[in-house]
C-alpha cells in the first residue's frame, strides 16, 4: 500500500525519507513541489496528487509535509488516516513533531516507522505497543543505556500485539492511581450581522489521562447521556454496553488518550456565552473609517468567561488602525491586514471596548467586503451542553483510584460574520 | 536513485575535504556526512566486538540512510553483524539489509541462513521478525526458501506469525508473480482463520493476490462479518472494502423495485423483514419462489455488523462503512451515513478533503440524506480554498426548492469573501442553482447583473460567462441585459468574459440591432490586441452580423477576416479562411452557402450546467480512483448487481462437532439458541422494522462458523476480559447483562405504542430531565432504534412478558390514561425498589399540567420513590416515567393519589408477585448448595401437566420468565430447567426447579425463606404453563 514516506520542511528539504518496498527516487517529490508552488498557501496543496507512475497522498501537520508514495489503489483516507497517526506518535515519543525533534531522534524515527509498517501495510499503530517495542527517549535512560549499554528495543513481544485488548501494556504499576478525565467542548458558531445564530453546535471530546495498575475495567455513566448525539469511540470501548445501558464501560489504555468525541444533538440550542457589537464605517469621500466593537457575556451560566481573543482580518485597503482597548492589548499587522485584540476576562460591569479610527490607502476606494470577526474564549469549570459525570466505577482491581473530572468551554470556530461597513 | 545517488557521492568526495573534524563528533556526524574514510570508521567500529561501538556505528549508518545518502559500500561490514546478540543492532541491521539488499544480491545470501535458523526459533517474536526481514529481501534467489517460510509459518502456532506470513504473500508475489498458484493455497489455509490479528492482513494479501477468487470468500464470508468489529482498525478498511465488491457479485439489489411504484416498494420492504425473521433454509427456497425483493440474510448480517463502525474513530473505517452502505444498502437506510460523515468535517483539512469529495458524490444521487445536515456544509472565512470550493459544491447539490432562499442568502455572503477563487466558485454555483430550481432563476439573474457593477473585474467576468449560460434558456426577455454586458466590453479585460459577451451579442444580435455592429466595429479595432479566444469570437461576431446585417457590417467583417488572416495562430488564419468560403457568396463557394445562416444561427440547446461529481460514483465511493475521477492502477471495479442471486448456501459451513461444547460459553450459547429464533418470530409484528433481521443471522452465525461469532464475539469478549476479575465481580457482570435485556424490551414497546413520539424533541427533553433522577433506568433513547437492534444476546422470552397494567382509564381521568408496567431493571436510587414505568397519554383538547403523586398510603415499612413532577403535557402527547417502589417483598398494593393541576385520582399499583424479584447470575453448583440450605418448610413442590403447547424447551423457559423475573441457570439435565432470583426488599434467594417426566408430566419446585411468595410464585408458574 504505502510505497515510501517522505518528510518536507517548509523551505523544500527533503530531510527524512523511508522506503518498505523497492526504493523510489527523491524526484518524485518534484510533482509535489509544484503542486506545492501552484497552491500559494500551504493549505491549498491537494492531499492527493497524481503522476504518471505514482500516487502522492499528503498531510500537512506541524509545519512539516508528510509525503507518502502509493502505487496502486488505496483508499486514500486510508492512507491520511495513517500519516495523522504517524504524526501523532512523533508527537507522543518527543513532546513534538517538529523538523529538530526528528532530526535529533532520527533512529527512533526509524524504528518506529520500521514497526508502524510492513511492507506497506499498518502493522502496529498503537501507542501502547509501541511504546513496549520501542522506550521513548528520555534523558535519564540514555544516560543508562550508554554506561550499561542495554538498549531502547524491547526483546519480546508486547502481550498487548496478541490480546483482545492491544491498546493496553501489561504489568502497569503507579504508586498513585489516578484517572482524570477532561470533558472539552468547542462551540462552532456562526453569527450573522444582526446577532442571530446562522449555525452552531457543539462538539465535544472526554480526554482522558489514566495512570491505573493492573487490569482496571472502568465504567463511566453520565447524568444526561441523551444530549450525546453523535459519538465515535476510542476502541477500548464496549459498543454494546453503550447502546443498551447508555455506559462507557472500557479497559483503558495506559496513559493519555482520546476517549470519545462526540457531537450535541442538534435539536438542543445552543447556548451562546458571549454576543459582539461592532460599527465599521467608513466615510464615502475621505480616506479614514470608524471602528467600535464591544463583547459582552451572554448565557454564560454564571462562570466567567477568559481567555477572550478577536482576530479580524481587515480588508485590504486598510493602512493602520489608531484603536484604544477599554482592557487587553490590540495589535494590528499592516502586512496580513490582521487586528488582533487580546482581551482577556470579561467583567460584566465593565465590558471590554475597542474603539478608534481606520486609516485608508488615499485614493483607495472604500471597501466593500465585510470583515467577519473571529473570537476565541475559555469558560473553566463548565460544559456549555450540560453534559454531567455522574459517577465512575472501577471493576478488576483492589485499590481505590483518585478520580478527577474536569470541565472546559471553548470557541471552536466561532464567528461573527459581516460586520456591517455603513456606506456613506 | 541512480540520480541521487551519484549526487550523494560526489558530496560526499567533495566534503571530505573540508570537514574532517567532524569524526569526533559522532551526533552530527552521523546525518551530515558520507565520507569514505569515515566509512572506514564506520567499519572499524562494526568489526569491534563491543555491542556499544556497533550500535553506534548503526545508528549513524540508519541515519544516513533516512537522509537519503548512499551507504551501500558498508554492505559487507553490516551484514556480518546480521547474527548480533544485541537486539537493538539486530534490528538495525534489518533496516539496512532490507534496504540494501536488493542491490548487493549475492552479499545478502549470507544473511540467509541466519533467518533460516530464526524461523525455527521458540521465541514467537523472533520468528516472526526473521520471516518478516526474510521476505522484505527481494532477491529472487531466495523465492523458493520465502515460499517454504511462508507455507511453514501459515500454519505456525502463534497467530502473531501467521499474520506475519499473511503479510509475507504480497511481499513474495510482487517479486515473483509465478508464485501465485501456490500462494492462493497458502491464502485459502489463512482466510479459514479464526484470528482476528490474522484476518486483516490476510484479506490484504487476498486483494493483493488474488482479488478476482472471490470463491474463497463463501466460507468465510459469515466469520468475516462477525469477527469484523474486532479485527484491528486498518484490516477492517480493507475487509470492508472487500466485502463490498463481494456483496455485489453474490446479492441482489435492494433497490430494484424503486421502479415500480412507491406501494409496491414499500411492501416488499415489509415483506423482506417478515422473511428474514425465518430460518435460513426457508428464507433461502423463498427467494426463489416470491418475486418481491427478499435481502438474502447474508446481505443483511453484513449491513448489521457494519453499521457500529461508523462510530469509530478512524476516519478510513467510517468512509468504508459509509460507502459500503451507499453501494448495498436498501434506499430507506442509507441515511444512517451521513450523520457519520458530518462528523468527519470536523476533523483534519485533508480528511475533510477526500470526504467533502465523497458527500459531493453522493448528495447528486441520495440529496435528501444530507438535506438535515446543511448547515454543517456552511463555509467559513478560515477553511482553506479548496474546503470551500468543495463545501460549495455539496450546497449546490443540496439546493431544492424549499430551501434554496437560505442557500442563496449564504451565498451572497461568500460573494464579498477577499478569496476570489471562491468567489468565482460562489459565483457558477449560484448559477447552477439557477438552471435547476426555475423558481428563483430572475432572482439570480438579478443578483449577477448586479454584480456585473461589482469593482472586482474577476467577479465581473465570472458573473458575465454565467449570465451567457443563463440567458441562453430564455433570450428574448432580457435583451436589456444583453445591451448592458455590451456597454462593458469597453472595461472588462478577462479574456473568457470578453468572449462570452461577444457570442452572446452574435447570438442575440436581433434582439440588439442597433447595438451589435456598434460593439463589432470596436473589437475590429483592438483585434490585434486581443486573446485568442476572443479573436475567434469576434470572427464568429461578425459572420453572424454579415448574415443578419449586411448592410452595415459587411465591410467590418471583410477587415476582420483579412486581419484574421494574417494571425500567427493557424486555428484563428483556418476559422477566417472557412467563414470567408462559406458566407461570402463567389463563384467557386458551393451549396453550403445557401445554408450558411441556418449553420450559424441555428437553435442552440441552453446549455446544462452539471456538477462534475455526477455520475462519479461508478467509482467505488471512497477510492483513490474515486477522487481522481480515473481508474488508478490496481483498482477492482464495482461490479453490478446480478440479475439473479447466485446459490447462496455456497457460504454455509458445517460445525465442526469439536466446537460445540468446548467451554461453558459456547454450552450456554448451544442452550440459548432455539428460543432467540423463535421467539423472535413469535414477536415480529410488534418489533420495529429495523430490529427483525437479528434474529436470522443469530441463529445462523451460530450455526455457521461456531466460533467468536456476533453475539459469541461480545459475550465472550466481556467473559474473557473478566477472566481474571473475582468470582463475585463476574457474578455482577452476568447479573448485569441479563438485566440489560429487560429494558430493552421496554423502551421498544414504548415506542411501538406512540409512533412518531420518539421525533418529538420535548418528549426527549422530559426524558433528559427525568434521568436526572435515575440515570439507569431511563428508555433507550429512541433517537437510536437501529442500534438498540444491533445488540445480538437479547433474551426476547421478556417482550411476551411485558404485560401493561392500567391505572387509570381514559374515561376515569377524563382523557388522561395511564398505563404502567414492570420494567424489570434495577432503580438505581434505591436497589430494594420495583421498578414502575409508567405512561401517562393526554387524549384531552387541553394541557394537562402538574401530573405528581400524593399523599401514598402504604402499608408499614412500604416505601414510595415518586417520579419528579410532570409539569406538563400536552393534548395528544405521551410521556413515560419511572417511580421506584418498595413493596417490602409482598403482593400489597401501594395506593395513592395521582393529581393534576385540575383533579386528583385515586391509584393503586399491586405487583404480581413474579416482579417482586430481580434475576441472579448462579452455577449449577451454587444452585444446588443453596437449594440444599432450603429445604423442608421452604419447599414448595407441585405436580403439573404440561398442554401440548408449552412441550419445547424455548417455551417452557420462555414462559417461565415472563411470569417471574428469574434468571435461568445452567443445568447438566435435559429434562430439568432451573432458575433463580432474589427479592429486592430482602435479598432472600428463590430457586425455581422444573423437572420434566415421563409424558406430558412435569415437576415444580421453588425453594425459598419467603414461604408466601414461594407459594404464590408456584401458582402464577402453573398458570402461566398450563394456559
Amino acid at each position: 500500500m504505502i510505497h515510501s514516506l517522505f518528510l518536507i520542511n517548509c523551505s523544500g528539504d527533503i530531510f527524512l525519507e523511508k522506503h518498505w518496498k523497492s526504493v523510489v527516487s527523491q524526484s518524485v517529490c518534484d510533482y509535489f513541489f509544484e503542486a506545492q508552488e501552484k497552491a500559494v498557501d500551504v493549505e491549498n496543496v491537494p492531499p492527493v496528487i497524481s503522476t504518471p507512475h505514482h500516487y502522492l497522498i499528503s498531510i500537512y501537520r506541524d509545519k512539516i509535509f508528510f509525503v507518502s508514495v502509493i502505487q496502486t489503489e488505496v483508499p486514500p483516507l486510508f492512507v491520511i488516516e495513517f500519516l495523522h497517526r504517524v504524526a501523532d506518535t512523533f508527537q507522543d515519543y518527543f513532546g513534538e513533531c517538529s523538523e529538530t525533534a526528528i532530526k535529533d531522534n532520527v533512529v527512533i524515527v526509524y524504528e518506529l516507522l520500521e514497526e508502524m509498517l510492513d511492507n506497506g501495510f499498518p502493522l502496529a499503530t498503537e501507542s501502547n505497543i509501541l511504546k513496549e517495542l520501542i522506550k521513548p527517549p528520555t534523558i535519564l535512560r540514555s544516560v543508562v543505556n550508554s554506561i550499561t549499554g542495554s538498549s531502547n528495543v524491547g526483546d519480546t513481544l508486547p502481550t498487548g500485539q496478541l490480546s483482545n485488548i492491544p491498546w493496553r501494556r501489561a504489568g502497569v504499576k503507579y504508586t498513585n492511581n489516578e484517572a482524570y478525565f477532561d470533558v472539552i467542548e468547542e462551540i462552532d458558531a456562526i453569527i450573522d450581522k444582526s446577532g442571530s445564530t446562522v449555525f452552531a453546535e457543539i462538539q465535544g471530546v472526554i480526554d482522558s489521562c489514566i495512570k491505573l495498575s493492573g487490569m482496571p475495567d472502568l465504567s463511566l455513566s453520565f447524568m444526561n447521556p441523551r444530549l450525546l448525539d453523535d459519538v465515535s469511540f476510542h476502541p477500548c470501548i464496549r459498543f454494546k454496553r453503550w447502546e443498551s445501558e447508555r455506559v462507557l464501560s472500557f479497559i483503558p489504555p495506559d496513559g493519555n488518550f482520546r476517549l470519545i468525541s462526540y457531537r450535541v444533538s442538534s435539536q438542543n440550542l445552543v447556548a451562546i456565552p458571549v454576543y459582539v457589537k461592532h460599527m465599521i464605517s467608513f466615510k464615502e469621500n475621505s480616506s479614514s473609517g470608524r471602528f467600535d466593537v464591544t463583547i459582552g457575556p451572554k448565557q454564560n451560566m454564571g462562570k466567567t468567561v477568559e481567555g477572550v481573543v478577536m482576530t479580524v482580518h481587515m480588508p485590504k485597503a486598510v493602512l493602520n488602525m489608531n484603536l484604544t482597548a477599554s482592557q487587553g492589548s490590540y495589535t494590528f499587522d499592516p502586512v496580513t491586514k490582521v487586528l488582533t485584540w487580546d482581551v482577556g476576562k470579561i467583567t460584566p460591569q465593565k465590558l471590554p471596548n475597542l474603539k478608534g479610527i481606520v486609516n485608508l490607502q488615499s485614493g483607495a476606494p472604500k471597501p466593500e467586503e465585510n470583515p467577519s470577526l473571529n473570537i476565541q474564549f475559555k469558560i473553566q469549570q463548565l460544559a456549555i451542553s450540560g453534559l454531567k459525570v455522574n459517577r465512575l466505577d472501577m471493576y478488576g482491581e483492589k485499590y481505590k483510584p483518585f478520580k478527577g473530572v474536569k470541565y472546559i468551554t471553548k470557541a471552536g470556530k466561532f464567528q461573527s460574520l459581516g460586520s456591517r461597513i455603513v456606506l456613506g | 536513485m541512480s540520480t541521487s545517488q551519484a549526487y550523494n557521492e560526489e558530496k560526499g568526495g567533495s566534503s571530505s575535504l573540508g570537514e574532517p573534524e567532524y569524526g569526533h563528533d559522532p551526533a552530527s556526524g552521523g546525518i551530515f556526512s558520507s565520507d569514505y574514510k569515515r566509512h572506514d570508521d564506520l567499519k572499524e567500529m562494526l568489526d569491534s566486538n563491543k555491542d556499544s561501538l556497533k550500535l553506534e556505528a548503526m545508528k549513524r549508518i540508519v541515519a544516513m540512510i533516512a537522509r537519503g545518502k548512499n551507504a551501500s559500500d558498508l554492505f559487507p561490514a553490516v551484514v556480518k553483524n546480521v547474527a548480533c546478540k544485541n537486539i537493538e543492532v539486530k534490528k538495525l541491521v534489518y533496516v539496512y539489509l532490507v534496504r540494501y539488499a536488493e542491490e548487493q544480491q549475492d552479499l545478502a545470501l549470507l544473511s540467509i541462513s541466519t533467518f533460516q535458523r530464526g524461523l525455527k526459533d521458540p521465541n514467537q517474536l523472533i520468528r516472526a521478525s526473521a520471516l518478516r526481514v526474510l521476505s522484505s529481501i527481494r532477491v529472487p534467489i531466495i523465492v523458493p526458501i520465502m515460499m517454504l517460510a511462508i507455507k511453514e509459518a501459515a500454519s505456525d502456532m502463534s497467530p502473531y506469525v501467521r499474520k506475519t506470513a499473511a503479510h509475507a504473500i504480497p511481499k513474495l508475489y510482487s517479486l515473483d508473480s509465478d508464485q501465485k498458484d501456490q500462494l492462493i493455497e497458502v491464502i485459502e489455509k489463512l482466510l479459514a482463520d479464526k484470528t482476528t490479528l490474522v484476518a486483516g492482513s490476510v484479506v490484504m494479501a487476498f486483494e493483493e493476490v488474488c482479488p478476482e477468487r472471490i470463491d474463497l470468500i463463501h466460507k468465510n464470508y459469515r466469520k468475516l462479518c462477525n469477527l469484523l468489529i474486532d479485527v484491528e482498525e486498518w484490516g477492517q478498511v480493507v475487509i470492508i472494502n472487500m466485502l463490498t465488491r463481494y456483496a455485489r457479485t453474490q446479492f441482489l439489489s435492494p433497490n430494484q423495485n424503486e421502479s415500480l411504484l412507491e406501494e409496491n416498494a414499500e411492501k416488499a420492504f415489509y415483506g423482506s423483514d417478515e422473511e428474514d425473521a425465518k430460518d435460513d433454509k426457508t428464507e433461502a427456497a423463498s427467494l426463489v419462489k416470491r418475486k418481491p425483493y427478499v435481502m438474502d440474510p447474508d446481505h443483511r448480517l453484513l449491513l448489521r455488523n457494519t453499521k457500529p463502525l461508523l462510530q469509530s474513530r478512524n476516519a478510513a473505517v467510517v468512509m468504508a462503512v459509509a460507502q459500503l452502505y451507499f453501494h448495498l444498502a436498501p434506499k430507506a437506510e442509507v441515511g444512517v451515513i451521513a450523520k457519520a460523515l458530518v462528523r468527519l468535517l470536523r476533523s483534519h483539512s485533508e480528511v475533510q478533503y477526500v470526504v467533502l469529495q465523497n458527500v459531493a458524490t453522493m448528495s447528486i444521487k441520495r440529496r435528501g440524506m444530507f438535506e438535515p445536515y446543511l448547515k454543517s456544509f456552511y463555509i467559513r472565512s478560515t477553511d482553506p480554498t479548496q474546503i470551500k470550493i468543495l463545501k460549495l459544491e455539496v450546497l449546490t447539490n443540496l439546493a431544492n426548492e424549499t430551501n434554496i432562499s437560505t442557500i442563496l442568502r449564504e451565498f451572497q455572503t461568500y460573494i464579498r469573501s477577499m478569496d476570489k477563487d471562491f468567489v468565482a466558485a460562489t459565483i457558477q454555483a449560484i448559477g447552477r442553482c439557477a438552471t435547476n430550481i426555475g423558481k428563483v432563476r430572475d432572482t439570480c439573474l438579478n443578483g449577477l447583473v448586479q454584480l456585473l457593477s461589482n469593482r472586482d473585474e474577476l467577479v465581473v467576468a465570472e458573473s458575465v460567462v454565467v449570465i451567457k449560460k443563463l440567458l441562453q434558456m430564455q433570450p428574448s426577455q432580457h435583451s436589456e441585459i444583453i445591451k448592458h454586458m455590451a456597454k462593458l466590453t469597453d472595461n472588462i479585460q478577462v479574456p473568457m468574459a470578453r468572449a462570452s459577451i461577444l457570442w452572446l451579442i452574435g447570438e442575440y444580435c436581433e434582439h440588439v440591432p442597433k447595438i451589435a455592429p456598434d460593439v463589432l466595429r470596436k473589437m475590429a479595432k483592438s483585434f490585434t490586441n486581443e486573446e485568442d479566444i476572443v479573436k475567434l469570437q469576434v470572427i464568429n461576431l461578425a459572420a453572424k452580423l454579415y448574415l443578419t446585417n449586411s448592410k452595415q457590417s459587411k465591410l467590418l467583417t471583410q477587415y476582420v477576416l483579412n486581419l484574421a488572416k494574417y494571425d500567427q495562430n493557424y486555428d484563428i488564419r483556418d476559422r477566417a479562411r472557412f467563414i470567408r468560403q462559406l458566407i461570402v457568396p463567389t463563384e467557386k463557394s458551393g451549396a453550403l452557402n445557401k445554408y450558411a445562416k441556418k449553420l450559424f444561427l441555428a437553435q442552440k440547446p441552453a446549455p446544462i450546467l452539471e456538477s462534475s461529481f455526477k455520475d462519479r460514483d461508478h467509482f467505488q465511493l471512497g477510492s483513490l480512483s474515486h477522487l481522481l475521477n480515473a481508474k488508478a492502477v490496481g483498482y477492482q471495479e464495482l461490479p453490478d448487481w446480478p440479475d439473479e442471486a447466485p446459490d447462496p448456501s455456497v457460504r454455509n459451513v458445517e460445525v465442526p462437532e469439536w466446537t460445540k461444547c468446548t467451554s461453558r460459553e459456547k454450552r450456554k450459547e448451544k442452550v440459548e439458541k432455539p428460543f432467540y429464533s423463535d421467539s423472535e418470530g413469535e414477536s415480529g409484528p410488534t418489533e420495529s422494522a429495523d430490529s427483525e433481521p437479528e434474529s436470522v443471522s443469530e441463529s445462523e452465525s451460530e450455526s455457521s462458523s461456531g466460533t467468536e461469532s456476533g453475539s459469541g464475539s461480545g459475550s465472550e469478549e466481556e467473559e474473557e476480559e473478566s477472566g481474571d476479575q473475582s468470582e463475585e465481580e463476574k457474578k455482577k457482570k452476568k447479573k448485569k447483562k441479563k438485566e440489560k435485556e429487560l429494558p430493552r424490551k421496554a423502551s421498544l414497546e414504548s415506542m411501538g405504542s406512540n409512533t412518531g413520539a420518539s421525533s418529538d424533541p420535548n418528549r426527549d427533553q422530559r426524558h433528559g430531565d427525568f434521568c436526572f433522577i435515575c440515570p439507569g433506568i431511563l428508555p433507550l433513547p429512541s433517537l437510536y432504534p437501529h442500534l438498540i437492534s444491533s445488540v445480538p444476546q437479547v433474551i426476547s422470552p421478556v417482550f411476551s412478558s411485558v404485560k401493561t397494567y392500567e391505572l387509570l382509564h381514559r374515561m376515569t381521568g377524563e382523557g388522561l390514561s395511564v398505563e404502567y408496567y414492570f420494567s424489570r431493571q434495577p432503580f438505581a436510587p434505591d436497589p430494594h425498589m420495583v421498578a414502575v414505568q409508567i405512561q401517562f397519554s393526554n387524549n384531552t383538547d387541553s394541557e394537562v399540567k402538574n401530573v405528581r403523586i400524593s399523599e401514598p398510603k402504604l402499608l408499614s415499612g412500604m416505601r414510595v420513590q415518586e417520579f419528579k413532577e410532570i409539569e406538563s403535557l400536552a393534548p395528544g402527547e405521551t410521556t413515560s416515567v419511572v417511580m421506584g417502589i418498595d413493596f417490602c417483598d409482598s403482593t400489597q398494593a401501594a395506593n395513592f393519589q395521582l393529581c393534576t393541576h385540575t383533579r386528583q385520582f385515586y391509584g393503586a399499583i399491586q405487583p404480581p408477585v413474579g416482579e417482586l424479584m430481580a434475576p441472579v447470575f448462579m452455577s449449577e453448583n451454587e444452585f444446588k448448595k443453596e437449594q440444599g440450605k432450603l429445604t423442608g418448610m421452604s419447599e414448595i413442590t407441585e405436580k403439573l401437566t404440561l398442554p401440548e403447547t408449552c412441550q419445547s424447551d424455548h417455551t417452557i423457559v420462555q414462559r417461565v420468565t415472563s411470569a417471574a423475573n428469574v434468571s435461568r441457570v445452567p443445568c447438566g439435565a435435559d429434562n430439568e430447567y432451573r432458575f433463580a432470583a432474589k427479592t429486592v426488599t430482602s435479598g432472600s434467594l428463590v430457586l425455581i426447579t422444573l423437572e420434566k417426566k415421563e409424558g406430558a408430566l412435569a415437576q415444580l419446585t421453588v425453594n425459598s425463606e419467603k414461604m408466601v411468595i414461594g407459594t404464590m410464585l408456584v401458582k402464577d408458574i402453573i398458570q402461566a404453563l398450563t394456559q
